[in-house]
This record gives C-alpha cells, structure tokens and sequence, in this order.
C-alpha cells in the first residue's frame, strides 16, 4: 500500500517541490497542525511578528529573487491581517502564495471561533484563490496556485486550508503537469503586430521607450538595453520599472510621472512614438489624460490584454511577455532598417532632451540642513553595486527613485500600485533572506517605519543585517507636502511630535542605532552603519521643509509642473 | 449600446461572485445575467447583458476573459444570434376585462398559467422588444407582480449556402 500523508505533510512537501526554501509565517489554532510537520521538513521558516509583515517579507523576497514568495498565516484575524500585504502585491503583479488557515469544514459557515470568509474578502485582491475542500486535490491545487502566480502578468494567490483536512491523511499523488483549460498566458508576440511597432519605429524622429515594472519582472532589461543601444532609443521609466535599466546609461533619460524629471516628462510629451513596456499607464504617470502624448504613436507591450486601451489609445498592441517580444522585435527591426544610422537620425532628438536635462537636471538647494536628496546621494555612493533599496512610502520613497543610481535588476522594492506605508522594513526582510550577501537597505520615513516596526525583532532574531535609514523629519512629510501646497499650509494630522527616540528603540531590539543631525557627520556615520555586520536603523535629522520636486500636481498635465 | 455577452465557466462554488464582483468593483453595467449548467456538468453558461461605449464593452470582455474560471467569452454583437426571454406577468382581470387581456394574450401568443377570480397570470416568450410591447400593453390593465429571466442567446447556425443567417 503507498503511503499516506497528513494534509500538512502534503502541503509542506509540495511547497518543497515547487522549489520553496524559506516561508514566513505565524502560527495560530488553525495552522498548528502545519507547524507541527514543519518539524520533519526542509523547508526554513521565519517567523515573523505580524502577519501583515510575512506577506511584505514574502513579496520583498519574490521582488528580489524572482521566485514566487511564500506565506502561511492562521485563520480569522491571522487572515485579515495578511489583506493589505495582498493587496500590495497585487496592485505590483508580484508573484507569491499565501496559505490561510480555516477552521474545520463542518465549521465553515457557522460563525465559528476565528473563522473569516477569507477566499470572499480577497477574490478582488487576488490573482485567483481556493478553498481547499477535498484532501485528494490538495496538491494538485497547490500545483496550480503556483503555476498561476508565476506564470502570465503575475500575482498573489490564496490556498485557504481547512484545519481537519490538514489533520487527514490520503495517498500523495504530486502532478507532473498543471494543465487548466481556462488559463493559457499568451507569450509569443504577434509578427504582424511587431512588423507595425517596427515599422513605426523606423519612421519615428522622436522614438522613447517607456519601461514598468512588468520588465523587471519578466527580466526583459537586458533585451531592452540592446534595442535602446542598437536603434539609439531613450529610456525613461515608470516608479516601478526603476532598476530595469541603469541609470549611467547615457540613453537614461529619468522617472516619469507625478514627481518625475522635468526631461523625463519633457520627453513623454515631446515623443512621437512611445514603445510602451510592461506598463499600464496609470494616472500617476500619465497625469492629464485628454492632453498625454497627444503627438505620438503608442506601441503597448504587456502579457496582460486588459491593460492595453484601458487609459490611452494605442496603435499598436502587443500582448506578449515582454522579454520575448523585445528580444523579436530587435530581430525585426534589424530586418527593417539595414540601412540607416539610428545614432545619427535621432542625435537632434537626444541632443534635445539632454539639453533639457542640464536644464533642468534633478535638483536641491543646501541651506545648512541635512537635505534628504543629499542622504540617498550619499548612499548610492556608498552603496556597492548590487545594493537593494527598499522604501516606505511619502517623500522617502520619491527621493529614493529620483536620486539613487539603480544600475542592476531586482534591486528597487517599492509598493507602486497601492503605496504601503510599513512595506519596506518586511519587505527589506524578505529581500536579505533572498539575498544573504547583498546590502539590503531600507529607506523610511518617520511616519511609515512605525506601521511595522515589529519586525526589527524578526530582523535582529534571524541576524539579517538590513539597515534602516530614516529620513526623520517629524512628519507624515507627503501629506504635509499637500497641505502646503493645496491646501492652504493647514497641517492637520500631519505633525508627529511624539516620535520615539529611534536610536535606543533600535538597541532594544538588539540593533545597532546611529543619529546624524549635521551634514558634516553623513558621510562618515553613514559609511560606518553600511559597513556593520549586524541590522541598524540611522536615524537622519533632515530639513522639516524640504518638499519632493519637481511635481505634476493631480488631474494636471504633465509638462504642468511644479519646480519649487 | 447594449451588448449580450456568453460567458463559458467553470461550474464551481464562487465562480458567480468572481463574475458579479468583477462588474461591480469596476463599475460595469449589469443588466440582467443567468446561468445555468450546460450538457458538460462541469460547465456553465452564463448570458449576461450590458451596456457600456466601445471601449468599456472591450474592457468587460478582456476582464471576463482574465477570469482563471471562465473558459470562453463571446460577444453576440458581433455574430448573428437567436436571443429570448422569459416573463411571467400577473395582470388584474376581473370578469368585465378578462376577455380583453386574454386577446392580447393571444395575439402575443402568451399562455395562462394562473387564473383567479381577479387576476390571469400569463407565460410571455420573445425578445426583449416583444415583453416589453406586453407590459406595455398591459399596463392600463394593473400589473401585479412581474417576474423575467433576462436574456438568453444562442448563435444562430450556418445555413446551407455558408452563409450566416
Ligand atoms: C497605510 C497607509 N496609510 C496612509 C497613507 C497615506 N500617506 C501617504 S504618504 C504619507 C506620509 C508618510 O509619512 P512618512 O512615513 O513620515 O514619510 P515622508 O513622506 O515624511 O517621507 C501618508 C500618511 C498610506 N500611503 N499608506
């Protein structure tokens, strides 16, 4: 007779096949049994200290790995806590599976103790999720939820495990191949659809290749920076897209959007043809709509049809993964245009955007205060090269995009889509694990670093040595921003005067603490923090004042922008 | 304008409340859907009716589409369709009146399928246009309660010269 496993043991042995090696997790009622048979398994687990921060540290992983993140949370509040951190990987297509524990089938329905309704409350925040009601199926479901959050755009899905289907015990039967009739991800691009984009490109005077987050997640910046290279195309790049292509690039031309850079926006307006990539042209990069790009042709590459023609008309649509249609349409276009120098035939437009950008060039000015600019200067200076930068969200994460040099894939963590205050300390968490031998750093505000602060214990337990840098301005510093500029300077509920002394709360945890308050002492202190072996939080004393600019203010368009 | 959409889907718990949810939270039109099983028990079909510009109609169909459990997503603008509805309409009919209605019963076709001293409840099959030219109709008389399926459409099928119909 085969052997029979418990559903724990089918759940943790099949998560093993998929090629999990760390999950984070916290233990309830439900799950218990899981964590029972995590003893016998291979599998590392962290153990995190809420579960808000498991899903983070799990997305943080996925981001900086590429592999699909892995989380195990109980049932009832141990599931609706886990909600924002889906939320967030959703909104960024990131892929991970989060198990949930239920209570016991007969249970289901009846208001039981710590029972939630966990597959109804994220079926929209979800890429797909599964109530797991027969034991049999339970491997092959867990096949499918990881299949499904790799593979076309991806994101989070949900594996809701009843808790006496954990205790039973069936024949472990692992499938071989994951075939669903209702799901089939199209990755080769159309060649008629790519004869156009070519075709397109050849004639354009004023070609721009706007990259998002779904080329760092397809890892397409390598075929990108070919085509870019070969045809003499500029690049600028969406929030997300940031990393995707290196920032020392003399093709480089900037972020896009709200706080994008003056030539970088200049571009996007001035463009007659935009090579859209991995993109889904939300309102935060396109600002006004009725006015966008309104002179130039769009080619829109993306796996997901729902979002080419969602905001903007586009030309020429193709609904492909992006690194296979970068790496075909270089082919086409070599096939199409033998004959011409690109570097000569768009020397007038680069020649112009470059104008712009010393025009106009990323930008502060010192006053004696430490300016939060000068801090991510000074740390992507100090950075070595595969450093990985995660933020929290507010001007932290506007200064991190604008002013650090990312010249390597995977190593921007950012919540995008929803904009997560308490993303980037778990999320930081899951990158180290990811990434032991990488300097992981996690760029905070005063405001967002206190929504998971918790996690300096998870940090400090497990000896991952991210560094937390504050850009402590007594402030929940964006909003404030807003209120200085639109609403009349009346700050209210944006003033944090009771902020813990960051140093000692970082020793007792067991972290290394630094303050810097003059700018004479950044360099050094900074340089000494990065260096530690163990986790620290610097704790900056920047300019209160200091706003993020420029800034395309909401609903205007993006050559509307404000410069001081 | 008023597209009719057939939606293939996997016949299992939820599958509804993925669809509903879908229109709902993106702020698409329903105006009326049904499902029911196919000869397949593991399919269902759901005809579902609504409105929206071209571009929103473009959207409901790719997000339809975007469903793991929906399996094939047809827009019956585009083809040639038989399309039906069911009404069953409870009318006041007392003795002076009731020869009136059964006549415009009867020339619609309708059948009886209640009858009291002072209602007639009638069976109504047509197209959208034709239940709601009954109502209309109807209407002087009292209308007591109404109850309709929603569209349902099925693809009209080659004629012999290849030809749609
Ligand atoms: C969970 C959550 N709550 C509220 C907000 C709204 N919000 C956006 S930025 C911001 C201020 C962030 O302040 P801080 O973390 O101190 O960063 P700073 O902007 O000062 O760099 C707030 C409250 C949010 N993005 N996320």
């Amino acid at each position: 007779m085969p052997k029979e496993l418990t559903g724990a043991q089918i759940l943790l042995e099949s998560m093993y096949r998929e090629g999990v090696t760390t999950f984070f997790g916290y233990p309830g009622g439900a799950v218990i049994d899981i964590y029972d048979a995590l003893a016998d398994s291979p599998l590392e687990h962290i153990l995190v200290r809420h579960e808000q921060g498991a899903v983070h540290a799990a997305d943080g992983y996925a981001r900086a790995s590429g592999k699909v993140g892995v989380c195990l949370v109980t049932s009832g509040p141990g599931a609706t806590n886990a909600v924002t951190g889906i939320a967030t990987a959703y909104a960024d297509s990131i892929p991970m599976v989060i198990f949930t524990g239920q209570v016991s089938s007969p249970l289901i329905g009846n208001d039981a103790f710590q029972e939630v309704d966990i597959v109804g409350i994220t079926r929209p925040c979800t890429k797909h999720n599964y109530l797991v009601k027969d034991l049999t199926k339970l491997a092959q479901t867990i096949r499918q939820a990881f299949y499904l959050a790799r593979t076309g755009r991806p994101g989070p899905v949900l594996v809701d495990l009843p808790k006496d289907l954990m205790q039973a015990k069936t024949e472990f039967v692992w499938p071989e191949e994951v075939r669903m009739r209702s799901y089939n991800p199209n990755y080769k691009p159309n060649l008629v659809q790519l004869r156009r984009a070519a075709e397109l490109a050849v004639e354009a005077k004023r070609p721009l290749i706007l990259m998002g987050g779904g080329v760092v997640g397809s890892n397409a910046g390598p075929a990108l920076k070919r085509i870019a290279e070969r045809f003499s195309i500029p690049v600028v790049s969406t929030l997300m897209g940031l990393s995707g292509f290196p920032c020392t690039h003399p093709l480089w031309m900037g972020m896009v959007g709200m706080h994008g850079a003056v030539y970088a926006n200049r571009a996007l307006t001035e463009t007659d043809l935009i090579i859209a990539v991995g993109t889904r042209f939300a309102d935060r990069v396109t600002g006004k709509l009725s006015v966008f790009a309104k002179n130039a042709h769009i080619v829109h590459v993306d796996i997901d049809p729902t979002s080419i023609r969602k905001n903007v008309k586009v030309d020429v649509p193709v609904v492909a993964d992006c690194r296979e249609t970068l790496e075909q349409l270089y082919q086409v276009l070599e096939a199409c245009a033998k004959t011409t120098d690109f570097t000569a035939d768009h020397k007038e437009w680069l020649d112009r955007l470059n104008m712009f950008r010393q025009e106009y060039p990323l930008s502060y000015s010192k006053n004696g205060n430490i300016k939060p600019q000068h801090v991510i200067e000074a740390l992507s200076q100090l950075a070595p090269e595969n450093t990985i930068i995660a933020t929290e969200v507010g001007q932290n994460q506007m200064w991190s995009a604008q002013f650090f040099q990312f010249t390597t894939p995977r190593t921007w963590l950012t919540s995008g889509g929803l904009g997560t205050m308490g993303y980037g300390l778990p999320a930081a968490m899951g990158a180290q694990c990811a990434k032991p031998d990488s300097l992981v750093v996690n760029v905070a505000g005063d405001g967002s670093i206190q929504m998971n602060i918790q996690e300096m214990a998870t940090i400090v337990e497990n000896k991952l040595p991210v560094k937390v840098l504050i850009l402590n301005n007594c402030n929940l510093g964006m909003v404030r921003q807003w209120q200085e500029l639109f609403y009349a300077g009346n700050y209210m509920a944006t003033c944090m005067t009771g902020q813990p002394d960051f140093v000692k709360l970082a020793e007792a945890y067991g972290a290394e603490g630094y303050r810097i308050v003059h700018e004479s002492e950044l360099m050094e202190t900074l340089a000494k923090a990065l260096s530690s072996p163990n986790p620290a939080i610097i704790d900056v004393h920047i300019d209160r004042e200091e706003k993020v600019y420029p800034m395309v203010p909401a609903g205007a368009a993006l050559d509307e922008m404000l410069l001081t | 304008m008023r597209h009719v959409l057939s939606v293939l889907v996997e016949n299992e718990p939820g599958v509804l409340s993925r669809v509903a949810g879908l229109f709902s939270g993106r702020g698409f039109n329903i105006e009326s859907l049904n499902v029911a099983t196919t000869l397949d028990p593991g399919v269902s079909h759901m005809t579902i009716t609504t409105s929206g510009d071209e571009q929103i109609i473009e959207q409901i169909i790719k997000q339809l589409r975007k469903l793991i459990t929906s399996i094939k997503v047809v827009d019956f603008a585009e083809l040639s369709c038989v399309e039906r509805e069911m009404m069953l309409i409870k009318v006041q009919a007392d003795d002076a009146r009731r020869g009136e209605v059964l006549r415009i019963a009867d020339i619609f076709r309708c059948k009886v399928v209640d009858v009291s001293l002072n209602d007639l409840t009638l069976e109504a099959t047509g197209t959208q246009e034709k239940t709601q030219a009954i109502i209309n109709l109807l209407a002087r008389f009292g209308i007591k309660d109404i109850v309709r399926t929603g569209t349902l459409a099925m693809r009209r099928s080659m004629q012999p010269d290849g030809q749609q119909a």
